[in-house]
């Protein structure tokens, strides 16, 4: 399964995933649209800045998920085979366990309702909107080795480069 | 993330450009269409108006959704972010404009003087004219250097009023004046933008908007119609004349020289140097059959109006005109010349010439141009071309077989002249109806837009619908190269103005020119209003821009709703970010300057505004 991927040396802050995010969730599925809505849209990824770096911070849909095993009435579930993280909006009770055991902070709340709010991974797309949103390829969706293999082939080049500067 | 490269169909309706599209696309050339895939997403706060990089607390951005900050730093909300970008863009457009106009006058001034011997008056009566509004005597000695002078003071000048805005209809002066919007001087206004728009100066929406519309004016119905009026003093008056358009005017075994950008200045002196017998002899001495002068954009449009020079295209065809690998020099002054021009012709054996001191391309030949030594310098620029013609490499040479016949030069002197001297016929059809109203469709090309699918396609259902349409830019030559600047073209229009144009031999769509020329449109509308006696808010006649991108265009679009026209804009301006903004142009600027704009990106849907509107009109003028 492809996840979403961040590479950390490269955000720019311009926060259009943000504002992607919330016009894939918005009724309109258009900026202009969206942008008149009510209730306003809400982003389930955050840019950050922090020591000195910005950094998109997005639902990681953990292995065995604390969120999902903290909540109590079964809003929040794991689907088996995918391991994405949903939550049912009807059934979630506005308790915050999820948002206090989430290790990133990226469980938020609706704009109007006490309900919990998070990542889906955009299951109406094949890339999610965040992603594609990305000017920078700072947020990347691929398969956990081709990742892993992206960065290997950055951190050969930079060896390379600095082996031949030194030879 | 991959970008799915879109077939050439998706990127334009003219087949020529699909050829080149195709050919570029295997040759691995990059064009602006691949540029704006790469920018794809655009940033949102941009496109909505929201980012401000006006002061070094910024760059501020204001969160559409309501989550993140409603404020930048200083304070500043939606509102007068929106509204500040709007005004810089204007400025930024009105600028342009008016600093050709500025060189014009200059250069005219030069002239009066005897110091710039390339230039001669073409059109007596008409100076004479000109200098009577602005009270000159026609017959004093020094009726030239009064003249030149009395332009050239609108510029700078700190109070009063721009001469040519009294051509406007005297209730429409009288709404401008009771407003405050009633322009002082070209430049001020201009400079007043750009102040406004600081870090902590005005904070009112509606007060920077209301500004907006004064350096609107001031370009419209002041550097604009200055650059008009002198080029047809300095190049004549355009009368009705037959050409061709579209890259297939180039010519396989000619030197190719393309001129591209805005100023006749410089092509019309280029069109004279590619006459030069000496220089046609050397080009035969090189093996070509002579040289051919072809335009793209507005000084395109310049010599081709006056002299019937062909187009080889409009904005989104600079790129794919050198890839024709025929073109042994595109000349280049200012406005719409992609930096993206080197590159490609550094893929041919193109000479990318530049010749303002204002705009130069790292890469390209510099042979710069001034008014003293024009026409020496054009003969230079040519000769540059005819010695490139042996770097020609025929085999990369592939020149779409598209061109389509056109006749242009609708001035209005000419558009009077083919009425028979008089506004009667034109008043009289528009008052039974053969023509339903009358809709000016002018600006760009934008890779936003399918290209000429917005002008072609909502020109075509005007005409279809009796609307006489008048056009200048690179909308005209879309038109141009559709075949619709035809009598023939009439053939595609509703019975009534079908029969209005076969009776005097008119094309159902009227090039008037360049962008400057949009002043022609005004005064035109002017020249109506008062015949009927109405505001020009009263006409049954609309505007649209249906594939705009440049800041020009937007100062264009706010001086036609200053002037009290309904503007239709086929790509969304960035300042729906501010529901305030956005109201008071679309909606509220109607009660106010009788004109506002609507945005509808659907040729065919804006053709429903603009006609409705137009019915409208008819209905309260009780015709």
């Amino acid at each position: 399964m492809p996840e979403i991927f961040v590479r950390l040396d490269r955000c720019v802050g311009c926060r259009s995933c943000e504002m992607a995010c919330a016009t894939e969730h918005s009724a309109g599925k258009s900026l202009i649209s969206a942008a008149s809505e009510h209730p306003r849209p809400r982003k389930r990824l955050y840019v950050e800045m922090a020591e000195g770096t910005k950094l998109p911070m997005v639902c990681r849909h953990c292995e065995d998920a604390p969120c999902a095993s903290v909540c109590r009435t079964g809003a929040m579930t794991q689907d088996p085979e995918t391991h994405i993280v949903t939550r049912d909006a009807e059934k979630c009770i506005g308790c915050w366990m999820c948002a206090m055991v989430c290790p990133y902070g990226v469980v938020g709340r609706t704009a109007e309702g006490r309900v919990a709010l998070k990542c889906d991974r955009c299951p109406d797309l094949d890339v999610p909107a965040c992603v594609a949103a990305c000017p920078t390829h700072t947020l990347v969706f691929m398969e956990a080795e081709d990742f892993s293999e992206l960065l290997r082939v950055d951190a050969a080049a930079r060896l390379a480069r600095g082996y031949r500067s030194r030879a | 993330m991959v970008i799915m490269m879109k077939g050439v169909k998706d990127r334009s309706i003219d087949p020529a450009s699909q050829e080149m599209l195709a050919s570029a696309s295997r040759a691995g050339l990059e064009t602006a269409w691949d540029r704006f895939d790469k920018q794809q997403p655009q940033c949102g706060f941009g496109e909505l108006g929201l980012c401000c990089r006006h002061c070094n607390m910024g760059p501020c951005r204001i969160d559409p959704f309501g989550e993140g900050p409603a404020r930048g730093v200083c304070g500043a909300d939606a509102d007068v972010m929106a509204a500040r970008g709007l005004l810089r863009a204007l400025a930024a457009g009105a600028a342009a404009h008016s600093d050709h106009a500025r060189d014009v006058a200059l250069t005219f001034q030069m002239m009066a003087d005897g110091r710039a011997p390339s230039y001669q008056v073409k059109d007596k009566a008409k100076m004479k004219r000109l200098a009577a509004e602005y009270g000159i005597a026609g017959d004093s000695p020094t009726m030239m250097q009064d003249l030149a002078k009395s332009v050239l003071s609108e510029f700078g000048q700190q109070q009063g009023t721009i001469c040519f805005t009294r051509r406007a209809p005297a209730k429409r002066v009288a709404i401008w004046q009771r407003l405050g919007i009633d322009p002082r001087g070209i430049d001020r206004e201009i400079v007043e933008c750009l102040h406004r728009s600081h870090m902590g100066v005005d904070a009112d929406y509606v007060n920077l908007i209301l500004h907006g519309l004064r350096t609107a004016l001031a370009d419209g119905w002041g550097g604009s119609m200055i650059a008009t009026e002198l080029q047809d003093v300095m190049f004549g008056v355009p009368t009705p004349i037959r050409s061709r358009a579209n890259l297939g005017v180039l010519q396989a075994d000619s030197v190719n020289v393309i001129v591209h950008g805005h100023e006749p200045l410089l092509s019309e002196m280029i069109v004279a140097a590619a006459a030069d017998p000496e220089l046609i002899a050397l080009a035969k001495s090189k093996g070509a059959a002579g040289i051919n002068v072809a335009g793209i954009c507005c000084t395109g449009n310049e010599v081709l109006m006056r002299h019937g020079v062909p187009v080889a295209g409009n904005f989104l065809q600079q790129e794919l005109a050198i890839a024709t690998g025929a073109v042994e020099a595109m000349v280049v002054d200012v406005q719409c010349v992609m930096p993206a021009l080197q590159s490609v012709a550094s893929c041919f054996h193109t000479k990318l010439i530049t010749t303002s001191p204002k705009a130069k391309v790292p890469g390209a030949t510099h042979m710069e141009f001034h008014e003293e030594s024009a026409l020496d310098t054009a003969r230079e620029i040519v000769r540059a071309a005819v010695e490139n013609y042996p770097q020609r490499n025929r085999d990369r040479v592939q020149i779409p077989d598209f061109s389509s016949e056109v006749m242009i030069g609708f001035s209005v002197e000419a558009i009077l002249s083919a009425l028979g001297g008089s506004l009667d016929p034109l008043l009289g059809a528009i008052k039974n109806g053969s023509v339903r109203g009358i809709a000016a469709v002018v600006g760009c090309n934008n890779p936003k837009v399918k290209q000429d699918f917005g002008h072609v396609n909502l020109v075509k259902e005007l005409i279809k619908n009796d609307v006489l349409v008048v056009s200048t830019g690179c909308s005209a030559q879309a038109c141009a190269k559709a075949g619709l600047l035809l009598p023939e073209a009439a053939g595609m229009a509703g019975e009534g103005l079908r029969g209005v144009c076969q009776a005097l031999g008119i094309p159902p769509v009227l090039h008037m020119g360049s962008c400057v020329d949009i002043s022609r449109i005004l005064v035109a509308c002017a020249a109506i209003a008062n015949a009927l006696g109405v505001d020009i808010s009263d006409l049954p006649a609309a505007a649209a821009a249906p594939e705009w991108m440049s800041e020009k265009a937007v100062s264009i679009g706010a001086y036609a709703v200053a002037s009290g026209v309904l503007t239709v804009l086929g790509t969304v301006p960035q300042v729906l970010g501010s529901a305030n903004v956005t109201a008071l142009l679309t909606k509220g600027a109607a009660g106010v300057v009788g004109g506002r704009f609507a945005v509808e990106p659907d040729p065919f849907s804006a053709a429903r505004v603009m006609i409705d509107h137009i019915d409208r009109q008819r209905a309260r003028l009780g015709i």
